[in-house]
């Protein structure tokens, strides 16, 4: 979904030290936004992380989040990509109940999402696919009315195509973007 | 030579020009005070209360500009610290605070007074570290000040476990430099922000500058003054803003919002162009975002671009430090009378005179702060609490010199008036430092009175006394039905004999004609003295623009014959 949807994919290059998560989980809390996914891991410079977000909300939400997000001193660049080019995938692990009827007509099923078995055990196996949301909410579909035993999903995680880097801190966009109304919410903050 | 970490400690910071360090010990911070003792060039303060250590070192930071310390031990101790470093975030104070912790075999075992301090004070720092090893100690003091008073300042926690304060010996190695990918502090603007900044300033024929804390932090007067004078612009100052302009200067139009002036409100109303400088657009500034400046383009600078759009959205942001941008900005800006504009606002001041104070027999608490500002001709540091008096300080005294009204505006801390005056004069001994106190704030830090005598801080304190916590009778009296649940004190101490208690010269005012006098004692006395001045009770801060609501519902004083 593009940047002015409710789903928004933010990405952020941060420093591996202690407590990194807890700061910007503890950030996304108390001010509010919400975190639909979120995903960690090394990059490709030693000592920096990765870290894929995807955040609802509108305009306003998200540029505040991903603000906030630059302020932590150990977050080295944020970007919001939801406007750009971007190649986007998850991974789901999906075990499924199998009788001896049922295996043949699940793997037919399996394949044209390329995904693959892992594991066969007598009454089970489990299936890794890996896509967007919507190619494994389909295939999860597909897969339901036999038994879905277990579920695991990964967060999102997501790279802009082509040569660019991610749009990042050094030039954050300044400008607001997002609903004039939004910011000029009537509201009554606390007293003395 | 060799040193413990506790010693590294010391070292450290004397390498970044500490003075002076506020604080308490206990078991976990012992090593520190072990090393402390060494160390004479350091200065001490003990307090009674750690939360006074950290609003102490909050005090004399906004005194000083420079970094505030403040240090305490583990579990208790540093949990005491936390409104201090609460109140420091929300102001943007520069602090560095310095927490023992409990041996590193024993974290995460509930140890005896383990808490986990950089967990709690997470969102209330700017940033926060443990420090796991001897050798991460220094450079972890050197990142802390630079983090604490670089771009938008705030308080550094660092927590340290007693076994790597005490452990083994080793040479002493301050880094040449740090490096922290990233946090870079904006400096100059950028051109394109900067020249639609200047073209929207000069076209514009009903402009104001909001004046914030920024304009303090950054040293920007000179350039502030430069700017409003050259454009005839009038200068509102926020709460945190005031003292960034002369009060006395013709261009200066006072506070805003809530408790502020209702024709610097009503400028702000009429504006076509709003200059907003180092400021935050808290909603006491605003009321009703809606109905906030319903005619004017924004042009917001600010060094922290989060600010932008947060609450009022910027036509113009303009990201930068602001005494640099200011620079930048001066020679581009013409140089105009807008005398249209200003004999409006000149017309809004004489039908609403919001500094009127009544005549009457009655100590009235505006009385008091007019006749403080007379007589020290508007040259000391005040530093209030919260509530009704805080408002009156603002309000009633004529700041000349920047700095010199410290007070806990975004957390609105109570409590603060003592703590932070003591600070504030270990940092600017030269200066008359008065505390205008709550008898309720008073109270909740008063312990600190000790601290005073033994240290000899040569502090004033006013107790604007009305028998109450004001501020909340006073929204009892307007939007609770006048339920006093809850706000009056029956039971007060003597505050004349308490100060005597602790060795305090203590005056008691129940009478205007008395007022003068008791002041000019109290200055002439030396050391503390306490001024303990029995205000009538039931007075309200006028004018006032209810919560959420703009400055078409303005409350302003009843005037029994019109002044002008
Ligand atoms: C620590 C703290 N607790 C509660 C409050 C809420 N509060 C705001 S003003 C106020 C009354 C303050 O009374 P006092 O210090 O006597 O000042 P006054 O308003 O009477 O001048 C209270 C309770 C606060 N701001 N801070
Ligand atoms: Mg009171």
């Amino acid at each position: 979904m593009n940047g002015n949807g409710r789903h928004h994919t933010i990405i952020a290059l941060v420093q591996d030290r202690p407590g990194v998560l807890t700061r910007v989980a503890g950030l996304f809390r108390r001010r509010g936004f919400n975190i639909s996914s979120l995903a960690v891991g090394n990059s490709e410079q030693k000592g920096l992380s990765r870290m894929t977000f995807v955040v609802d909300g509108d305009q306003y939400t998200v540029d505040q989040a991903t603000r906030q997000l630059d302020k932590l001193i150990e977050v080295v660049k944020v970007a919001n990509i939801s406007e750009e080019e971007i190649v986007s995938r998850e991974l789901a692990l999906i075990k499924v109940k199998v009788t001896p009827e049922t295996r043949g007509e699940i793997l037919e099923m399996v394949n044209p999402f390329r995904a693959e078995i892992v594991d066969v055990g007598a009454k089970s196996m489990v299936i890794e696919v890996t896509g967007s949301g919507d190619k494994i909410q389909a295939l999860y579909g597909l897969l339901e009315p036999f038994g879905v035993l277990e579920l695991m999903r990964t967060g999102r995680v997501a790279m802009v195509r082509g040569q660019s880097e991610a749009r990042v801190s050094d030039d954050l966009v300044l400008d607001y973007h997002g609903d004039h109304l939004k910011v000029n919410e009537v509201y009554e903050v606390g007293s003395y | 030579m060799e040193y413990t970490g506790a010693e590294i400690v010391c070292e450290s910071l004397l390498k970044e020009g500490v003075e002076v360090i506020f604080g308490l010990p206990g078991g976990a911070v012992l090593p520190f005070y072990g090393a402390l003792s060494g160390y004479p060039q350091l200065r001490h303060i003990l307090v009674r209360h750690e939360q006074a250590a950290a609003m102490a070192a909050d005090g004399y930071a906004r005194a000083t500009g420079k970094v505030g310390v403040c240090t305490a031990t583990s579990g208790p101790g540093a949990t005491n610290l936390v409104t201090g470093i609460a109140g420091a975030m929300m102001d943007s104070i520069p602090m560095v605070a310095i927490t023992g912790q409990v041996p590193r075999p024993a974290i995460g075992r509930d140890a005896f007074q383990e808490t986990d301090i950089t967990g709690i004070t997470l969102p209330i720092t700017k940033h926060n570290m443990l420090v796991m090893d001897v050798d991460d100690i220094a450079p972890a003091i050197k990142e802390a000040f630079y983090i604490a008073q670089s771009g938008r300042p705030g308080p550094v926690l660092l927590d340290i476990p007693k076994d790597v304060l005490a452990g083994d010996r080793r040479p002493f190695v301050w880094p040449e430099s740090i490096d922290l990918q990233g946090y870079e502090p904006p400096g100059e603007a950028d051109e394109i922000q900067l020249n639609q900044a200047v073209e929207l300033i000069n076209q514009a024929e009903r402009p104001v500058i909001m004046a914030g804390h920024g304009i303090l932090i950054s040293h920007a007067y000179a350039e502030l003054r430069e700017l409003a004078e050259k454009a005839q612009i009038p200068v509102i100052t926020t709460l945190l803003g005031i003292s960034s302009f002369p009060t006395d200067h013709f261009l200066h139009t006072g506070m805003p919002g809530m408790h502020g002036m209702a024709y610097a409100s009503l400028a702000i109303d009429k504006a076509d162009l709003l200059i907003s400088l180092g400021m935050r657009f808290d909603d006491r500034v605003t009321g009703r975002l809606s109905d906030f400046a319903p005619n004017a383009k924004v042009v917001h600078v600010d060094v922290d671009p989060s600010e932008f759009h947060k609450n009022v959205k910027a036509t113009v942001p303009v990201l930068g430090n602001l005494k640099q941008v200011l620079k930048q900005m001066l020679p581009l800006v013409d140089r105009k009378t807008h005398v249209e504009w200003l004999q409006y606002i000149d017309t809004l001041r004489a039908e609403h005179p919001s500094l009127y104070i009544r005549q009457t027999d009655e100590l009235l608490p505006q009385f008091v702060m007019k006749q403080l500002s007379d007589i020290t001709e508007g040259n000391s540091i005040i530093v209030t609490g919260v509530g009704q008096h805080q408002m009156w300080a603002a309000q009633h005294y004529a700041y000349k010199e920047p700095n010199s009204l410290l007070t806990s505006g975004g957390l609105g801390a109570m409590g603060f008036e003592v703590p932070a005056a003591l600070g504030a004069k270990v940092g600017r001994p030269d200066k008359t430092v008065w505390s205008i106190a709550g008898d309720g704030g008073f109270q909740m830090t008063l312990c600190d009175l000790a601290t005073a005598v033994e240290n000899n801080i040569d502090v004033k304190f006013a107790i604007l006394n009305n028998g109450t916590l004001g501020m909340v009778h006073q929204w009892q009296e307007f939007f609770y039905d006048k339920d006093f649940f809850a706000t009056v004190y029956s039971g007060n101490p003597d505050f004349v004999k308490l100060a005597e208690a602790y060795g305090i010269t203590g005056i008691r005012v129940t009478d205007k004609a008395q007022v003068d006098a008791a002041i000019r004692q109290a200055m002439e006395t030396p050391g503390p003295v306490v001024v303990d001045f029995i205000v009538k009770q039931d007075e309200q801060v006028y004018p006032m623009i209810p919560a959420g609501e703009s400055v078409n519902e303005i409350m302003e004083e009843p005037i029994p014959e019109r002044i002008f």
